[in-house]
């Protein structure tokens, strides 16, 4: 064979195969995939348990904290609350891992549209939802902008997606500095709570449950509703994953590696870009160094993973990160460093990732071994 | 000369699902020499050697290395046993030097630190028994082709290697180097050591070998020495002296240009065109064949007709001028194609049967509803094309992995003919499937072209290019040296031209 490439293809090697899940068909396979992902969580807090042992605090403990807060209304709330950024961060990075495209740039997508869509918010005034609209309308342009930055370094210049989102972070953070200090900072605020001008009372999304939940969980849902409608059931989702799958296969069969790269890398943009805006526009209605959430980003890969970016899979996943989250002060009550709670989100992940990997490689053991089977017993009857 | 032979294979077989890769193959191989292994592509070379350097095990038969049985399980068991192989493609770190290439895996010294003079002396001791010299500081990168040749040989015998395979070796150097190869493995047998040379470029063997056997479909068929047969004799072993009947041929070629290519060019990585001002001009209901010893420009020409490669030339599929257009546009345009690789061009290989049947299709009407994909009618689809060309699959939903290679490939092709192409570009459409399977995608390809589609076929099976064509042009060095009548060359003829030495036969 010609060892000739005929397209800018994905990243491929043992990352990939971490990040990329393998599918076989149907319902059987989400069967597993739930499965696996339910017992990698039991043996991460098996783990767990051991750790906090080793440490000198009892398990019991710890763990009877964390279902009591299970039990708890507003702990339940709290748990949705911080679900609600981590949806969209996974769902960004889901989209780029549809087609291998490695977003490692939500945190910076996200502040940035945080910034840009808090300002704008603030400089204009429109009737109830049209304000709104005109926010989230900006944070989505403006991830998309960001994100499209790699885009243009990708298809234009060949430079991976991971390095150039990676180092767009950075910058970002830097350029959202300068641009806040130097622009859109209110000078009215003294102290360290800093922000852009407060946005109006019209721009501002309303409580779903007062005080404890925004109704931007509601959006979350949506866009998480969106992308699975999307991905999974439209032609152009269907390009997306084909050129995941395959990308020499796919750009064979006709469809431009070089578009697909760039709408994946822009609507993964887009969504990042919704990440803070439960903050924005349900919270702080501003954007502030201190005030702005940060992290989710990376956070939102880390969930994409566990759910293995599948829309049902990150829902669960950011719910569960946002439930141990939100037992932290819990836990810390109870003399449980809450440090732990980070520590068993990375056992999770890991055992998931291990367990999971494992498990679909027995599926398809088995789908190649029914599949001889069904032909073996259909020649022969 | 010893009595024991330094390899000696007995019965090897092996299958590979749908495939046979090798059965009843007898090798053996005298200690110090030079032993060559010819036959086509596809005759199973590649399997044996793997089979000997213990990446694969054989299914039945024995392997022998110097009068001991032995099963190798990995090739570090073969190593061990003093087989080496020097692959096709280089296996070689371009940033390290070449001593560190040289020691990488087998580092002189103790504790962890390396006994660089003595790795130095052990290394010139060698080079000096073959007779080569290479800067053992210069980093692998800066080297040419016919160097980082020799480090790879110099790495193996490093290795404690007395058995050699060397897997084409000609097939990337220039004729110079080539020159030094062999004056490198004529020292090499000379200091004892063993070589088995595994070429399709009959001239080379000749020149070169001890001993050769020859292989088609698979076993080996025959024994000989330079010395008991001319060019043109192996050629005929290597295809197999009964060449297929033409008769089945009964094409109707009409007038209609369906493609016509005009002094197509495609630039090589190397500066050097891979593909040199070909023109090809294919009627409606003809099949144009491309013989070549694969690596002459076949799959850059393919490449470029569909546009996946950037070419200069035109291109043109019923009358409209494809010369700048997308794949997507080609494809539009009746332009198909039944990609060389299966399995990195053609599928996707965890995804269900449907959603490959849909690839490349996904932007018809018929597949779509609105901007959702009709799944319905898609697998109802795919079910139709598993029927007429007898995909063996338990269902529509079942994954493109599970099946075997001869069903992959019925797949695709049903995928590209339900199209109904004015123009299919076929790249070894039926190889590496099995017998039952190359007849149906025959069938199918015969169908078609009956009902007017025009036909570009690569194939390395000169059995398939002469059964199928109606014109066969030959590419050598990425040009079109010659057009023949499949009715009127013989099979070694056809192998002359593909090693551009015809001339010389001719004379």
């Amino acid at each position: 064979m010609t060892e000739t490439a005929t397209a800018p293809s994905g990243p491929s090697g043992p990352l990939a195969k971490i990040l990329t899940p393998s599918r076989a068909s149907g319902l059987r396979t989400s069967g597993t995939t739930l499965a696996s992902s339910l017992l990698a969580v039991i043996i991460a807090l098996g783990i767990s348990a051991v750790m906090l042992f080793i440490t000198g605090k009892d398990p019991v403990t710890a763990f009877t904290t964390i279902t009591d807060t299970a039990q708890n209304t507003d702990k339940l709330l709290e748990m949705m609350r911080r679900a609600t950024p981590l949806i969209f961060s996974a769902t960004a990075v889901a989209i780029g891992f549809k087609m291998n495209i490695f977003n490692i740039g939500v945190e910076g997508q996200y502040l940035f549209a945080a910034l840009m869509a808090a300002e704008a918010g603030s400089r204009i005034s429109l009737p109830g939802p049209l304000h709104i609209a005109a926010i989230l309308a900006v944070a989505l342009i403006s991830g998309a902008a960001w994100a499209g930055i790699s885009a243009f370094l990708k298809v234009r210049k060949n430079i991976h997606e991971v390095i150039s989102t990676i180092m767009l972070n950075y910058i970002a953070l830097s350029f959202i500095q300068w641009l806040f200090n130097s622009f859109f900072r209110d000078d009215s605020v003294e102290g360290l709570n800093i922000k852009t001008t407060i946005i109006e009372e019209s721009g501002r999304l309303p409580d779903l449950v007062e005080g404890r939940l925004n109704s931007m969980f509601i959006i979350a849902l949506v866009v998480v509703a969106i992308f699975w409608v999307v991905v999974y059931r439209s032609t152009f989702g269907f390009k997306l994953r084909a050129s995941g799958y395959n990308p020499t296969a796919a750009s064979t069969a006709g469809i431009s590696a070089t578009k697909m790269t760039v709408i994946a890398l822009l609507l993964s943009g887009a969504v990042a870009g919704l990440v803070a805006m439960q903050s924005v526009l349900g919270e702080t209605h501003a954007y502030g160094p201190s005030a702005t959430p940060i992290q989710l980003g990376f956070a939102g890969i880390t969930v994409a993973l566990l759910g293995r970016n599948h829309p049902v899979g990150i829902v669960i996943a950011a719910l569960l990160f946002g439930f141990l989250d939100s037992t932290s002060a819990q836990l810390q009550l109870a003399d449980v460093p809450n440090s732990i709670v980070k520590v068993m989100q990375a056992i999770i992940v890991l055992t998931v990732v291990i367990v999971n990997e494992a498990a679909v490689r027995r599926t398809n053991i088995k789908t190649a071994e029914r599949a001889r089977a069904e032909l073996a017993a259909g020649s022969g009857a | 000369m010893s009595s024991t032979p330094a390899v000696e294979l007995r019965g090897i077989g092996k299958r590979f699902p749908g495939v046979i890769a090798n059965y009843d193959v007898d090798l053996n191989v005298r200690a110090g020499t030079i032993h060559a292994i010819v036959g086509e592509n596809g005759a199973g070379k590649s399997t044996l050697m793997k089979t000997l350097y213990g990446m694969q095990e054989p299914d039945s038969g024995t392997i022998s290395v110097e009068g001991t049985e032995r099963r190798f399980k990995s090739p570090s068991d073969a190593i061990n046993a003093g087989i080496g192989m020097v692959h096709q493609h280089f296996m070689l770190a371009d940033n390290l030097t070449v001593l560190e290439n040289i020691i990488l895996g087998s580092e002189p010294g103790r504790r962890g630190i390396i006994d660089d003079t003595q790795a130095r002396t052990r290394i010139a001791d060698i080079m000096s028994a073959i007779s080569t010299d290479l800067d053992l500081d210069m980093p692998v990168s800066e080297l040419g082709v016919g160097e980082r040749q020799r480090v790879e040989i110099v790495k193996v015998l490093f290795r404690g290697a007395r058995i050699l395979i060397l897997d084409e070796p000609t097939a990337v150097l220039v004729p110079e180097e080539v020159d030094e190869l062999f004056v490198t493995l004529s020292s090499l047998v000379n200091d004892g050591a063993t070589v088995i040379f595994i070429s399709h470029k009959l001239d080379e063997v000749l020149q070169v070998s001890n001993d050769i056997t020859v292989m088609r479909q698979g076993t080996t068929v025959a024994e000989t020495t330079p010395e008991n047969i001319d060019r043109s004799g192996l050629a005929e072993l290597m295809v197999g002296s009964e060449l297929p009947s033409p008769a089945g041929r009964t094409s109707d070629i009409k007038d209609d240009v369906r493609l016509n290519v005009e002094n197509l060019t495609v630039m090589g990585v190397e500066g050097r065109p891979a593909v040199d001002g070909a023109s090809i001009t294919i009627r409606s209901g003809e099949i144009v064949g491309i013989a070549g010893v694969e690596g002459n420009g076949q799959y850059e020409l393919c490449a470029a007709l569909l546009g996946l490669m950037p070419s200069s030339g035109t291109v043109t599929v019923d009358g409209a001028d494809l010369t700048k257009a997308t794949t997507r546009q080609r494809h539009d345009a009746g332009l198909a194609y039944i990609p060389f690789d299966r399995h990195r061009e053609g599928l996707m290989l965890n995804a269900p049967l449907w959603e490959n049947t849909l690839l490349g299709r996904e932007d018809e009407d018929q597949f779509g509803k609105g901007p959702l994909v009709d799944a319905a009618s898609v697998r109802a689809y795919t079910v139709d094309i598993i029927k007429r060309f007898g995909v063996l699959t338990p269902n529509e939903t079942t994954p493109a992995f599970a099946l075997s290679g001869g069903n992959q490939q019925k797949l695709i092709v049903g995928r590209t003919l339900t199209t109904n192409p004015g123009v299919l570009v076929a790249a070894h459409p039926t190889r590496g499937i099995d017998v039952g399977a190359q007849a149906a995608v025959w069938d199918e390809i015969r169908r078609a072209r009956d009902n007017g589609m025009a036909v570009l076929l690569v194939s390395a099976d000169l059995e398939e290019l002469l059964g199928l064509s109606d014109s066969i042009a030959v590419m050598f060095g990425g040009s079109i040296t010659a057009t023949l009548n499949p009715d009127d060359v013989t099979a070694s003829e056809l192998g002359s031209y593909m090693t551009g030495t015809y001339e010389e036969v001719a004379s």
